[in-house]
């Protein structure tokens, strides 16, 4: 197991630094001279050979085959922009928003609450919601109820995530005021949060009304961003449900005259759940990075809105060194559930 | 007795989900062709301001935007775009990716290391975030929204196709025809290839449905289609500006795309229980 862990993580060494090159390269084909765009159009030509030279933007981008002609040496040879990027982002420095000025390493950090919060509690929906109609369906095989969950689960998979953000937004805050429209606290309320995860910060601070307000806020966002998952996990259920109910050993308990609930919740469901934790564990990595089209509809201040800005924005370093945190996190979640494998199904030999 | 085609066609007619999407789809397909012929329109010049923002009538049965244009005819011309788009895409991902996928399966060794690597990387990326990231390089047009939407799609299938490869290259009819003189070219297009198809077919189809909604996710958020052009995700954006007053601008093009997406699930699953029985349930 440890062995096999440890291939796993070294095998996405070439695939980050495919990402590396890939992400660099894309920042690179982008038209524009960075230093004009930081300097403006009035810089004079020495402030912008200075500025060239201080971002290295006056080498090569790959390899310096010139330096290795003239001087021989092989180490010359990566002398390029390329290794000073890499080399950079080896010691953690993904550099500084072009107009903010901002450290965009510790600006992911402070956004990252933000997103893994409004990811749990997407996920806890989904769950809620996919979970019981998925068992209920296929206990009660193609009758009205289970035709009732797999429509629904089809039209969750096919309705655009920000037009059903549109529509939460519309019916429970717009026309019912239920709930607040976007952002994570009302303006009103005033908070210093600790850890970024506001429900668990307002519970460390003794403040429920925070906590209550910040509650609010994430009800429509978690479910416009659950509904994907919640109709892929709920025909996962069912599905893997129906398959385990056909073993012997569900024959064998129901003959020994176990009650049918019994027969279902410790018998059936434990071995229906494993290929239902591998989804729910990819999907907890998808939500995670890819909830750009739902913060920028609530309004959320996670990373997905940040990058997005960026993007219209044209802040490169902020493209640049997002877009290489949110592909390193999608891989290592990815790579923690193959490992999780092992621990839910003990018949799972690594080798 | 029947042909293989002709059991895979009557499976399909057998299976709802099958017949529903290919009515859904067929509508759609339909609505788009006559689109330019029962109602000929031209975005850039389509002006009404006396009749902006009315609610659902019986002139405008889906009413009108801001610009007093009448939403129906632009929900109806949005389905060439968005038609064509999920289209092009799916095609451009389909040949690229089982190319990728046949070559590396077929010959392996470092050609299969390379691929699977390449694979591997644009996997690493959540497909939403690698779409944008190539319309921000490329720019945003909805040529280029085809082609981010596509690349997307790529290793979907490459992989599938280097799976199906790798099990169909240990059989004894490729092995029959690599003993009788077969070339490469002609074991992997004559003998492999199209024993890979029915998954492909299914994929494809249900990879439409994918595109149409990430292209729909593109033109919202700008990076796709532009404005006039009436494709779906462009006008749900234009809606949200005024959506607590005109709900109604917004919420046409989306049922518009949820009914698309829909019907090229349905009829994914409808194909999958016709061409690969032993995968149905």
């Amino acid at each position: 197991m440890t062995a096999y862990a440890i291939r796993r993580f070294l095998g996405l060494i070439p695939v980050l630094f495919g990402v590396s090159l890939l992400v660099f390269t894309f920042v690179h084909l982008i038209p524009g001279d960075p230093a004009r765009v930081m300097l403006g159009q009035r810089a004079t030509p020495e402030a912008l050979m200075r500025l060239r030279k201080e971002l290295h933007l006056d080498k090569p981008l790959f390899l310096n085959v010139k330096a290795f002609q003239e001087t021989g040496d092989p180490k010359a040879l990566l002398d390029s922009q390329y290794a000073v990027f890499l080399g950079r982002i080896l010691r953690g420095d993904l550099g500084r928003s072009i107009f903010s000025k901002v450290d965009v390493a510790a600006e992911l950090k402070a956004r990252f609450p933000a997103t893994f919060e409004l990811t749990v509690g997407a996920m806890l929906i989904a769950l809620l919601i996919a979970l019981p109609a998925g068992i209920a369906a296929a206990i009660r095989k193609n009758s009205v109820f289970d035709m009732l969950v797999m429509t629904g689960a089809l039209i969750g998979v096919s309705m655009p995530i920000f037009w059903l953000g549109l529509l939460l937004i519309y019916v429970f805050a717009v026309y019912l005021h239920w709930l607040p429209p976007s952002g994570r606290l009302g303006i009103e309320t005033s908070f210093q949060p600790v850890t970024g995860l506001l429900l668990l910060d307002s519970l460390l601070r003794g403040r429920l009304d925070v906590f209550v307000d910040a509650l609010r806020h994430l009800v429509l966002p978690s479910l416009a961003l659950g509904s994907i998952p919640a109709a892929v996990i709920a025909r996962m259920m069912r599905s893997s449900m129906l398959e385990v109910l056909t073993q012997d050993y569900v024959r064998t308990a129901r003959a020994k005259g176990l009650p049918e609930r019994v027969v279902i919740y410790k018998h059936a469901l434990k071995n229906a759940m494993l290929p239902v934790i591998t989804i729910v564990g990819l999907w907890f990595g998808t939500l995670l990075t890819g909830a750009i089209l739902t913060e920028t509809i609530f309004n959320w201040p996670g990373i997905g809105k940040w990058l997005y800005d960026a993007i219209q924005a044209r802040d490169y370093p902020i493209v640049q060194g997002g877009t290489l945190f949110i592909a390193g996190v999608y891989v290592i979640v990815n790579a923690l559930v193959d490992l999780s494998y092992g621990l839910f199904d003990p018949r799972i030999q690594y080798r | 007795m029947q042909n293989p085609w002709q059991r895979a066609l009557s499976r399909f007619f057998r299976s709802s989900s099958g017949k529903a999407g290919l009515f859904i789809v067929g509508f759609f397909v339909l609505a788009a062709l006559l689109a330019p012929l029962l109602a000929p329109y031209d975005p850039g010049k389509d002006r009404n301001l006396r009749q902006r923002l009315k609610p659902p009538s019986i002139e405008h049965v889906m009413g009108t935007d801001e610009l007093g244009r009448d939403i129906f005819v632009r929900v109806w011309h949005g389905a060439r775009i968005s038609l064509r788009v999920g289209m092009v895409a799916v095609g451009l991902a389909l040949v690229l990716g089982t190319l990728l996928g046949l070559f590396a399966g077929y010959f392996g060794g470092r050609v299969d290391m390379l691929i699977s690597w390449l694979i591997d990387i644009l996997l690493a990326f959540p497909s939403i975030l690698l779409a944008i990231a190539i319309v921000a390089v490329i720019g945003p047009s909805i040529t280029n929204a085809m082609i981010a939407v596509g690349v997307v799609q790529i290793p979907v299938f490459a992989r599938l196709m280097r799976s199906m490869v790798l099990s169909l290259k240990e059989t004894e009819f490729v092995a029959a025809a690599r003993a009788l003189g077969a070339g490469h070219g002609r074991v992997i297009f004559r003998h492999v290839l199209p024993n890979g198809l029915s998954p492909l077919i299914v994929q494809a189809t249900l990879s439409i449905a994918t595109a149409i909604l990430d292209a729909a996710g593109l033109g919202f958020l700008g990076l796709g289609a532009q404005p006039p052009a009436p494709e779906w995700g462009v006008m749900i954006a234009r809606g949200f500006q005024y959506f607590t007053r005109a709900p109604w601008i917004s919420l046409f093009p989306g049922l518009a795309i949820m009914l698309a997406v829909l019907g090229f699930n349905l009829l994914g699953d409808g194909l999958r229980d016709a061409l690969d029985p032993r995968a149905a349930r």
